[in-house]
């Protein structure tokens, strides 16, 4: 299952048409401890590179980009309970809401797992 | 994904303690025009240990003035609401500085220090204020700024224990007194107070010493250093306003509910810059005032979220973010004053979705400040 990165620090997996997006390692390290996720409903149309969520940590609230267009289908709705799973699994448990991938091509331009390290290496 | 927090553009100044925090591991930003700590192992766990043990906060950036010759204290006293003429010897005040109108150009500590009146201002604006006191000051007045000298703030239950070991005779102050001490041959001046609701002391040392003190204060395990970070919640937990957030020159300390600066004494006598317009909002009473909100849910506040009642837009936060200590968002505002009163059921706006919020008293934390056994 390849795994895409954006430059706003989205990781994005995609399975077959349904994609799952989160914020990387990099991205929560930088928020620091997150007190609340405020996730997108089951069923609205997120639009690539437009607010999908937000995530608030103690100091500030910081938009969440939709890395690919699509229907929700699914959040993680742990994160309202446990906001604080994107700073301990960020990559993993701390996963935001999934899509339908509307247009594969728009996974073009985004960042394979090595690109990001590289990108991160030169901020 | 984006941080809104955009920093400034502008030169940034080093403290004296800048390398100190890079080798402790501190995420610097800037801040009132310095490179400042923000964070080291994160802002929750400083903000629980300043509540438990004790912190290190750098607050060199503050503006650290004093003001001698003949009638100093008198002189200011034109120029700020409280009392400096009847301040005993090594008592220390809250004041503001006030426009003609009444707006707040700062709130500041004066200190008298014997020889001199001490003053600490804040950092961002503490230009202004210079530029305003010499303005207004008599020429025979001397202004000093002391740019080499840096301050540390211990703050937390412990610090009176941890600070008294190593400076004999500081946990001896209480709240709001200050006096200078040796310690192995440097001056420090320690003032027993603070800005996050704890006990604790302002310990102002020349810089060529800051990193020994800073070391040798967090040599104790009960010491660790915090960052700005933590300084902010828990001062927003303590209900205490920061200035170009809760205070601005657009605001007057009756509307920001610090009527308790405004001496008796001196509301009656007035001569001092900013007293008719205050004395106006004395006696009317002010349009809006300063109100703390416990708000519902998980999500934060921010500054600048409006304030309803109904349909009503009837204020604008101020402060807000997410209490470590209470585990909820609290937030400071200003609202109309008919929906000021404790209790009063309010919605914040946040991303097109209204937060329910009450009207809370403050602080929200309840100070801990040693006024002595």
């Amino acid at each position: 299952m390849p795994r895409y990165f954006t430059d706003e620090h989205e990781w994005i997996d995609v399975e077959g048409d349904s994609a799952t997006i989160g914020i990387t390692e990099y991205a929560q390290d930088q928020l620091g401890d997150i007190v609340f996720v405020e996730l997108p409903t089951v069923g609205d149309e997120v639009e690539k590179g437009k607010e999908a969520a937000v995530v608030e940590s103690v100091k500030a609230a910081s938009d969440v980009y939709a890395p690919i267009s699509g229907e929700v289908t699914e959040i993680n709705s742990t994160l309202e309970d446990e906001p604080g799973l994107v700073n301990s699994s960020p990559e993993d448990d701390g996963w935001f809401f999934r899509v339908n991938v509307a247009d594969e091509g728009e996974l073009e331009g985004l960042m394979d797992e090595d690109a990001y390290k590289e990108f991160l290496a030169n901020l | 994904m984006s941080d809104d927090d955009t920093p400034e553009e502008q030169p940034l100044g080093t403290l004296p303690l800048d390398a100190w925090h890079r080798g402790h591991g501190a995420r610097m930003v800037p801040f009132a025009g310095y490179e400042m700590p923000i964070q080291y192992e994160g802002i929750v766990a400083e903000h629980e240990w300043t509540r438990q043990s004790a912190s290190l906060f750098d607050v060199s950036h503050m503006g650290q003035l004093s003001i001698s010759g003949e009638n100093a204290a008198a002189e200011l006293e034109k120029l700020v609401p409280g009392a400096v003429t009847s301040l005993g010897e090594g008592r220390m005040r809250y004041s503001l500085l006030l426009t003609e109108a009444g707006g707040i150009i700062d709130d500041l500590m004066i200190t008298n220090a014997g020889p001199h009146i001490a003053l600490v201002v804040n950092g961002a604006v503490k230009w202004d204020d210079i530029a305003h006191l010499r303005e207004h000051l008599p020429d025979e007045i001397t202004l000093t700024h002391y740019e080499d000298q840096a301050l540390l703030a211990l703050q937390g239950p412990k610090a009176a224990e941890v600070l008294d070991a190593l400076v004999p005779g500081a946990g001896e102050l209480t709240f709001m007194r200050a006096r200078s001490f040796d310690w192995d041959g440097t001056p420090l001046w320690i003032a027993r107070a603070g800005y996050t609701g704890e006990d604790g002391f302002e310990i102002s040392v020349h810089a060529d010493h800051a990193e020994k003190l800073a070391d040798a204060l967090t040599a104790d395990d009960r010491v660790k250093p915090a960052g700005l970070g933590a300084r902010d919640s828990l001062r927003l937990e303590a209900g205490l306003p920061l200035y170009g957030h809760d205070l601005t020159t657009e605001i007057d300390p009756v509307s920001a509910g610090l009527g308790f600066a405004l001496s008796k004494k001196r509301r009656e006598t007035g001569g001092w810059m900013g007293h008719q317009a205050c004395a106006v909002k004395l006696g009317d009473g002010c349009a809006s005032t300063r109100v703390g909100l416990l708000v519902e849910g998980r999500m934060p506040a921010r500054e600048g979220a409006p304030v309803y009642a109904g349909d009503e837009l009837v204020g604008k936060v101020t402060s807000g973010g997410f209490s470590p200590t209470l585990q909820r968002p609290i937030a400071m505002a200003y609202v109309g004053a008919e929906y000021a009163a404790e209790g009063t059921a309010l919605e914040i706006e946040v991303r097109n979705k209204r937060l329910p919020a009450k009207v809370s008293p403050m602080p929200f934390v309840p100070h801990r400040y040693y006024r002595g056994s």
